[in-house]
């Protein structure tokens, strides 16, 4: 779970600041996704990083909800009988409760933007639009439920990945000692808030028509 | 006060069980959570009927024999107390209460609210002891400690075992019980031969008990009597890392 997520959030972590360039103009934009198809050449063939990291993301996604159904399926034959009372949890923490639903939701929300973006499927633009056309017609403000849809997603993605990073550092064995703990938990809540922030920042300032 | 109570009644391991509910009155706010039970006990047994049965022993907080989920919550909402340190007057007058026995898998339901945890003792057995003859409790200044262990260490070695982590967890994990154990033993000097060994033969064994996996939700500590700091579970995990990779 911890090895699989860590993997996950580095690519967040690109893909976020690549979303950034969106801020730099079209020509910036277009390039950086040029680039990706390109790195290395002509040593090496097209696509090869993208390829690389395509199949590093399946198998990463595909052993974290492997992992994330085990341990479900583990937790339901630990209490085969259920309490008649509500449980009433006890520790504060809305996200650690949002973890396995939340995840569903972000793999339909991945569905829903490899469709948009990437093949560009239920895209206004496209398949043929170049990436910022696509990403500019993409959020135009007649498409808001696209946005919110986002955003909702971006949220969501900001609360797996509070509990998900504190978890990861529990699970390795590194918040043995208060400070240290007290450090790392301060630190995932500030790496998810500012995940979110730079993720949502390009379809807000498109929807409200500051990038054009 | 006047009381209602629905209670988890099981005759014996081969029984289905069922929810019965009994009526308490005259209940004194400064009895014991414990006490209160006593009460209908013995009007149950004046009626000729079967008394719900309970583990408890020491009554003081320090035995670790007590222990039931009273509305949802393992020893009740009450931080830091076991059920026989819960007070009456933390409930309301005319107040319905629902009691039932730890949940878990390996957990048995004995009966009533009684639950057989010799899987905790098995856990024990696999590892959480020290081979060394350590004898009466050493001078102060015989063997030197460094002052974080000897807080952590103790911190951890105040763990009861009553089993309330294993009930409050969602995923019936026996993680805090058993991280309390390795961190008490493996943070002290006497407890390094076996450090190593320990960590993955309590861990081994607690995953043969059929308890389920840790994902980290901090239900365990929050309900813990003695407060077991969920620093423990960190320091199994690397104990276990570590003997892992070794």
């Amino acid at each position: 779970m911890a090895v699989t997520g860590a993997v996950l959030v580095l690519f967040l972590v690109g893909h976020m600041l690549g979303n950034l360039k969106i801020f730099l103009g079209a020509d910036s934009f277009n390039h950086y996704a040029d680039w990706l198809r390109t790195v290395g050449s002509p040593a090496l063939p097209d696509r090869t990083l993208l390829t690389i990291t395509e199949i590093a993301l399946v198998l990463a996604v595909a052993l974290h909800m492997w992992a994330a159904v085990s341990l479900a399926r583990r937790a339901a034959k630990a209490r085969p009988v259920k309490y008649a009372a509500k449980r009433k949890s006890q520790a504060s923490g809305y996200a650690t409760h949002t973890m396995r639903w939340g995840g569903v939701i972000i793999v339909l929300f991945v569905i829903w933007h490899l469709l948009d973006m990437t093949f560009g499927t239920v895209n206004p633009g496209g398949g043929d639009a170049t990436p910022y056309d696509r990403m500019i017609a993409g959020f135009q403000p007649g498409r808001w439920w696209v946005g919110l849809f986002y955003l909702v997603a971006m949220v969501m993605v900001g609360l797996h990945l509070r509990h998900g990073l504190w978890s990861a550092f529990q699970s390795l064995g590194l918040t043995r000692r208060p400070r240290v703990r007290n450090a790392l938990r301060v630190g995932a809540a500030v790496v998810s808030a500012v995940l979110v922030i730079g993720f949502v920042a390009a379809p807000v300032c498109i929807m409200i028509g500051v990038v054009k | 006060m006047n009381l209602t109570l629905k209670i988890w009644r099981q005759s014996g391991s081969s029984d289905k069980g069922r929810m019965v509910t009994y009526r308490v009155e005259d209940v004194s706010p400064d009895m014991s959570f414990l006490e209160m039970l006593d009460v209908l006990n013995e009007r149950l047994i004046l009626e000729g009927d079967d008394p719900v049965a309970f583990d408890h022993d020491c009554r003081e907080g320090i035995c670790g024999m007590c222990g039931m989920v009273i509305n949802g919550v393992a020893h009740g909402e009450q931080r830091a107390t076991t059920t026989c340190q819960l007070h009456m007057r933390h409930f309301e007058d005319g107040a319905v209460i629902t009691i039932e026995p730890w949940r878990a898998a390996p957990f048995p339901v004995i009966k009533d609210l009684v639950v057989d945890r010799s899987s905790f003792d098995r856990i024990i057995q696999a590892g959480g002891f020290v081979s060394v003859p350590a004898g009466s409790a050493p001078d102060a200044h015989a063997m030197p400690v460094p002052k974080e262990d000897a807080d952590a260490a103790f911190d951890a070695a105040t763990c009861i075992g009553c089993g309330a982590c294993v009930a409050a967890c969602p995923n019936g994990s026996a993680s805090l019980f058993t991280a309390a154990k390795i961190t008490h033993l493996g943070l002290l000097p006497q407890g390094q031969p076996e450090r190593d060994s320990r960590a993955r033969a309590m861990v081994e064994q607690m995953d043969a008990e059929g308890f389920g996996g840790c994902t980290n939700t901090g239900e365990c500590t929050a309900v813990c009597p003695k407060g077991i700091p969920f620093d423990t579970i960190a320091q199994m995990n690397a104990d276990y890392l570590r003997s892992a990779s070794s």
